[in-house]
């Protein structure tokens, strides 16, 4: 089990309080589509992913995003229990979605981003490290049940 | 792994606004990194890391000062950081794995600054070309 000191989870909620979930996901899951862009691999059914303007504006991009970020959510919710939090999703996303787990570590990185660009000073790297941890456990638990 | 024009116009336009903060973005970065990536301290027993120490600001100042050499020169990376490339290759051999971590502690510290100017296109050369930066100081290591 993961442990969290008192600082981390304060930390961890008083940013989580202040995300707009569906925006943020939107822009995360944007953005790994436009900075990685092999990551589109996955969403070949999304349609235009042509160009950043039209990932940014693709209305599937942004309801996944929120969907993801929503599932994160439950994360930051159940930060003792994260591992079971995420035990049916590894499945799904192994054996259904054939998702290499080096993506949700990409994906984690970007979320991070979005979040100093969002709250700037404020994601102190106190901050930070709060949230590369969170974001590492999440990976991690989403690649568990790989087989 | 080549810049586009597009890409590397983006990397120049930002560059030019953080160059007047480049002592304080390469002290933060550094700050992200060892705070983050704890491990990452091990190449600095010598320093002094707590924040706000002189060696922190000199050594950020060295990093954004090769970076600034490298968008001066983006045509020719290489021929710009061909001594810094030995200097890591035989000399301080840090991990490649580290050079990851550094570029994304230096994109969050200018994502937080320029929040309205690190659009996704912007992101995306950014990351591109500290990338690059990487490939040419990790690229004599074997």
């Amino acid at each position: 089990m993961v442990h969290w000191s008192a600082e981390e989870k304060q930390l961890i909620a008083s940013v989580w309080s202040k995300v707009n979930v569906e925006e943020c996901g939107a822009e995360a899951l944007a953005r790994l589509l436009i900075v990685y862009p092999w990551t589109q691999r996955f969403f070949a059914s999304f349609g235009n992913l042509s160009s950043p303007t039209a990932i940014l504006g693709n209305p599937m991009v942004r309801a996944h995003g929120r969907k993801v970020l929503t599932s994160f959510g439950e994360a930051v919710k159940n930060l003792d229990n994260i591992k079971a939090t995420y035990s049916k999703l590894s499945e799904l996303h192994c054996e259904k979605l054939h998702v290499d787990p080096e993506n949700f570590r990409l994906l984690g990185d970007i979320l991070i981003i979005v979040l100093a660009s969002h709250f700037a000073r404020d994601f102190t790297p106190a901050c930070q490290f709060a949230w590369q941890k969170l974001v590492s456990v999440v990976a991690h638990a989403l690649a568990r049940k790989y087989h | 792994m080549t810049l586009t024009q597009a890409e590397k116009a983006a990397v120049i336009a930002i560059w030019a606004k953080v160059a007047t903060q480049a002592d304080a973005i390469g002290a933060e970065s550094l700050e992200r990194l060892f705070c983050s990536y704890p491990q990452t301290k091990t190449y600095f027993p010598h320093f002094d890391l707590s924040q706000g120490s002189a060696q922190l600001r000199g050594h950020g100042s060295k990093v954004m000062n090769a970076i600034g050499e490298a968008v001066k020169h983006i045509d020719d990376i290489r021929g710009a950081l061909a001594k810094l490339s030995e200097l890591h290759a035989y000399i301080l051999r840090v991990d490649p794995v580290n050079f990851k971590l550094l570029s994304h502690c230096i994109l969050c510290s200018v994502a937080a600054r320029y929040p309205s100017d690190f659009t996704p296109e912007v992101h995306a050369a950014w990351d591109k070309f500290l990338s690059s930066v990487s490939s040419v100081l990790t690229e004599k290591y074997r």
